[in-house]
């Protein structure tokens, strides 16, 4: 109980905890780090994430950053991009991450499968058009083998067309030869991605106990 | 199963099942002819040391007083009785397996286990009837030397690792915790159970229950192979129990020679118990160091294998095979450092060697671990009839009880424990299966034969059989329609989907990104480091030339494409390629570009069919005039041949698309394929390879595959030479472009260079 006590602005979380599912505790935590990663400010901007020196490393920086400013996965049904996020978007953000829990009914689990699914949409359709097109998949599989060097460019471009195909095969099944195939829509995407289980896969462990002293 | 023709299938059974018996009744007079010969000779061993020096003066005499005629035709059985005898019986287990697949329905019903158990118990009832005592019995030190290695080597080397690693904490704790929980609670309760007056077994001391509880606890990695391959189920419960199977050697190893040292002894003191706790460490972690160094020698040392690719396979064996006894040397943990061994070399030596030895390493991986799971079901049957047995009611019937109380209790126990620590929950359906597949085998045992010689033994001996019997009968054939009854999930046929490669991949990034966001070092951030740590200073060590470099989506996708190719040849597409499962090319997706002037003057549909038809004989015409040649004239196998020209073609194909030109330029892009096919295998009969230098638009870190472009730029001059209708302009820089989008691939594709053949001409 001590726990809870020290928590500053209890009301609000009960809010949150409702929207978002994480416990109370675990919202305490991700203040924070909120709160560490913003300097104390009210709101979040993208200079502060490329702060963070363990993101640097990673291949697919860009993309993750921009997926926390993204509306579409505000949960409001909005679209577009913000410059600034304040904490309860950064908490909508990241109760993606969130299992799935262990008495769920099918529909609901399918309803997380199809969330976390939109989020990996959102991150890969960057135009907001609402399709994958070659070139935007073109881009991830580059950026995916953008620390591999001097192969990447071309290799990318045929297993990024290879990768194509087989979404249009999938989905299309029988296309006449002088037919073209858009784009990757959500539902082509839902198919393609129907064994992968990704509601066990897209998860991140969120902690009841403060560690962020631990680490930067 | 349907049988296409009943009438040849009905006979098939019937001869094979005669076969069979035929073969038995000449294999059984064999056995005992030799047990003749081994009983004469030892007579004649044994002569001599009591009479002096009779039979060679006998020996003598017969050859001063009369001369024998040459003999023409002699037998000598006992020259070649051993071998002769092993060769037997492996010939004998692998008949059954066959017999087995040839009759359908009882394998279906059946698991294999439990049929060669059956064959077994035949054959060791017939030689004690034939032969009264002297039946065969499965030697530990034949079991634990020879026939389990193969086994555990083919599990360890093909343990899928993702699923391996991202629950190894639920599997220690099912191993450790697990085994531990059994060993105490069977060996306690046995002991009560032994205090039951009129039971006969009041001589059971506590030591010697807990000793037959550590040798009955164990699950058993045989065992639960052979009935869990057959049922296909989803990953996580088979990498849980099997995983299980495998770790809980090491508190096996210890439990059991902690007890059999202090049985004798007759108490166990808390110090002891102590030591014994380290040992545990000490065992388990040995073992894996042990295997981890052959590991990296065995890496280490396939970096060089590039000349000598016959006996790369050979490297990977025996450097497992060396772990192994290296850590049974010490007492350590064998199987956990064959596992570690198996892990650590794979990707490494995979990386290094050629595609041909990486088959040969899996088809030998995979014959001998067969074989050795046969031998020993087989030998299991046997020694159930040889050996001296004790029955005793009450010991047997509480202990297959107690084995199944305990296995149920330990893993709800655990589950619950576990669960909390688990993002993805085990359902109790999971839970079932877990409890239910925890089978013994013959490891049980083998460590129980190992036991000095009592009336305990031949009860524990008693015991452990039916317990094993039990489970794998009755379990391992009930398996099977309870798992259909619970709908548990079953394994998914992956067919190596690009997409899925590519969003595991992305996946990870997102979620070691999102860890770090968040700000606690989880498992994905440990697990990014290790790969990074891998991947800069590892790989370069051991990993020989480009392929050090190169990152997994690209080896995954080559690996995927050079599948296909090959599937598309053995599917007998050599006169026309098969066509995808949708008509989806590569046109419905490229980006439509405006139609560019064409600079080529047009053809006419019939000029058109004429110059496709002629195309067509010209390049049935090389095929069969390559075919004619011998072998040791082509430079490339034709099978390797046809597998590189359906790449070629399925490049072209997609390259027709990248051309930028309308569909109708596609005759274009196929004519100068059919040349560029057509010049290359002209070349091919013609031998020629002379040495030029290409120009390249692709990194240098292509460039050193120059070797494969030699024959490429004779080719490219040929291509030129020959009498084209498209525009020559049009023609060089695309065959150029073919070339080198081809090098990555054929330099797969051929026949057996390895990755770093180039490297040497280079």
């Amino acid at each position: 109980m001590g726990a809870l006590q020290s928590l500053p602005g209890q009301p609000e979380y009960i809010d949150l905890a409702e929207k978002t599912g994480f416990s109370f505790e675990q919202i305490g935590v991700l203040h924070k780090r909120f709160k560490q990663l913003s300097h104390n400010e009210e709101t979040l901007r993208r200079d502060h994430f490329n702060e963070i020196p363990d993101l640097a490393c990673n291949p697919i920086r860009a993309q993750i950053v921009e997926a926390f400013f993204d509306r579409r996965n505000f949960r409001q049904n909005g679209e577009g991009t913000v410059e600034e996020i304040g904490f309860e978007e950064f908490l909508v953000v990241m109760s993606h991450f969130r299992p799935p829990s262990l008495h769920m009914t099918e529909e609901q689990r399918e309803s997380v499968r199809k969330e976390k699914l939109r989020f990996l949409f959102n991150m890969h359709d960057t135009d907001n058009d609402g399709t994958i097109t070659l070139e935007e998949y073109r881009h991830v599989v580059e950026e995916l083998l953008s620390r591999s060097g001097a192969l990447g460019k071309e290799t990318a471009k045929s297993i990024a067309d290879a990768a194509m195909l087989e979404v249009a095969s999938i989905s299309m099944g029988h296309m006449e030869p002088d037919e073209f195939y858009e784009g990757i829509t959500f539902e082509h995407f839902l198919k393609l991605l129907n064994e992968f289980e990704i509601e066990s896969r897209m998860n991140i462990r969120f902690l009841n106990m403060d560690t962020t002293t631990l680490c930067k | 199963m349907a049988d296409p023709r009943p009438a040849r299938s009905r006979f098939s059974p019937r001869l094979t099942a005669a076969f069979l018996c035929v073969f038995l009744l000449v294999f059984l007079r064999c056995a005992s002819a030799s047990r003749d010969v081994v009983s004469g000779s030892n007579e004649t061993w044994i002569r001599p040391a009591r009479s002096t020096q009779e039979d060679p003066h006998d020996h003598h005499g017969n050859s001063t007083e009369h001369k024998k005629a040459f003999p023409v035709l002699a037998f000598n059985f006992e020259h070649v009785r051993k071998p002769f005898e092993i060769s037997m019986w492996i010939l004998l287990a692998l008949l059954m397996k066959l017999g087995f697949h040839i009759i359908p329905r009882i394998s279906h019903v059946v698991p294999e286990s439990c049929l060669l158990i059956v064959v077994g118990l035949l054959v060791g009832g017939t030689i004690k009837a034939v032969e009264g005592t002297n039946a065969p019995v499965l030697d530990s030190k034949l079991f634990f030397l020879y026939l389990l290695p193969p086994i555990i080597l083919d599990a360890g080397y093909f343990l899928p690792i993702r699923p391996f690693t991202e629950n190894l904490g639920t599997i220690l704790v099912f191993a450790v915790l697990g085994t531990l929980w059994n060993v105490f609670f069977i060996g306690g309760t046995m002991f009560a159970v032994c205090q039951i007056d009129g039971a006969g077994l009041a001589d059971v001391d506590l030591l010697s229950c807990l000793l037959f509880g550590s040798i009955i606890s164990a699950v058993d990695p045989v065992a639960v192979l052979a009935v869990f391959e057959e049922i296909h189920i989803n990953d996580l419960l088979h990498i849980l129990v099997f995983g299980e199977s495998l770790l809980n050697d090491a508190v096996t190893v210890v439990l059991y020679h902690l007890f059999k040292e202090f049985s004798h002894e007759g108490s166990v003191s808390v110090s002891d118990a102590l030591l014994g706790v380290v040992c545990f460490f000490v065992v388990s972690l040995g073992g894996i160091l042990v295997g981890f160094i052959y590991g990296i020698l065995g890496a280490f040392t396939s970096r060089f294998t590039s000349h000598t690719r016959v006996i790369e396979p050979l490297f990977v064996f025996l450097y497992s095979y060396m772990a192994y006894l290296s850590a049974e040397v010490f007492h350590l943990s064998g199987i956990m450092s064959l596992i570690a061994c198996g892990v650590i070399m794979r990707p490494y030596v995979e990386a290094n060697i050629s595609h041909k030895s990486y088959t040969t390493v899996k088809y030998f991986l995979k014959m001998w671990s067969s074989v050795s799971e046969t031998l020993i079901f087989i030998f299991l049957g046997v020694s159930t009839v040889a050996g001296p047995h004790e029955w005793n009611w009450t010991f047997v019937v509480f202990t297959v009880f107690l084995c199944l109380v305990s296995r149920v209790l330990g893993v709800i126990g655990l589950t619950s424990i576990i669960n909390k620590f688990r993002i993805v929950k085990l359902t109790k359906k999971d839970q079932f299966i877990v409890a239910y597949g925890g089978l013994r085998g013959a490891i049980a045992f083998s460590l129980g034969f190992l036991l000095t010689d009592s009336k305990m033994k031949h009860m524990f001996l008693t015991a452990i059989i039916t317990v094993i019997f039990f489970t794998v009968f009755v379990q391992g054939m009930t398996i099977r329609p309870l798992v259909e009854l619970l709908a548990v999930k079953r394994k998914k046929e992956s067919k190596g989907s690009i997409n899925e490669e590519i969003h595991t991949q992305f996946l990870d990034h997102l979620l070691t990104g999102i860890e770090d966001v968040c700000g606690h070092y989880g498992h994905h951030h440990w697990k990014d480091k290790l790969n990074r740590f891998n991947k800069k200073y590892v790989k370069k060590w051991l990993i020989a030339g480009e392929r050090s470099t190169e990152p997994q989506l690209i080896s995954f996708y080559n690996k995927l494409e050079l599948k296909q190719a090959m599937m598309l040849v053995e599917s007998g597409s050599t006169s026309k390629l098969p066509s995808v499962m949708s008509s989806v090319s590569m046109q419905n997706i490229q980006p439509r570009e405006p139609p560019r002037r064409r600079a080529m003057p047009s053809i006419s549909k019939s000029r058109e069919e004429e110059i496709r038809k002629l195309l067509r004989a010209n390049l049935q015409n090389t095929r069969q005039r390559l075919r004619s040649y011998s072998r040791h004239d082509l430079m490339i196998d034709p099978f390797e041949d046809n597998v590189s020209e359906v790449h070629l073609r399925k490049q072209a194909r997609q390259k027709d698309v990248e051309n930028k030109k309308t569909g109708s330029k596609t005759i274009n892009a196929r004519l100068k394929l059919a040349f560029f096919v057509y010049g290359v295998s002209a070349l091919m009969s013609l031998h020629l390879c002379p040495p030029e230098h290409q120009v390249f638009t692709y990194d240098d870190a292509e460039s050193p595959r120059s070797a494969e472009m030699k024959p490429r730029s004779a080719a490219v001059r040929l291509l030129n030479e020959l009498p084209q209708r498209s525009d020559q302009s049009d023609a060089e820089p695309n065959a150029k472009q073919d070339d080198q989008e081809d090098q990555l691939k054929l330099s797969r594709g051929l026949s057996d260079p390895g990755p770093n053949q180039e490297q040497k001409e280079s």
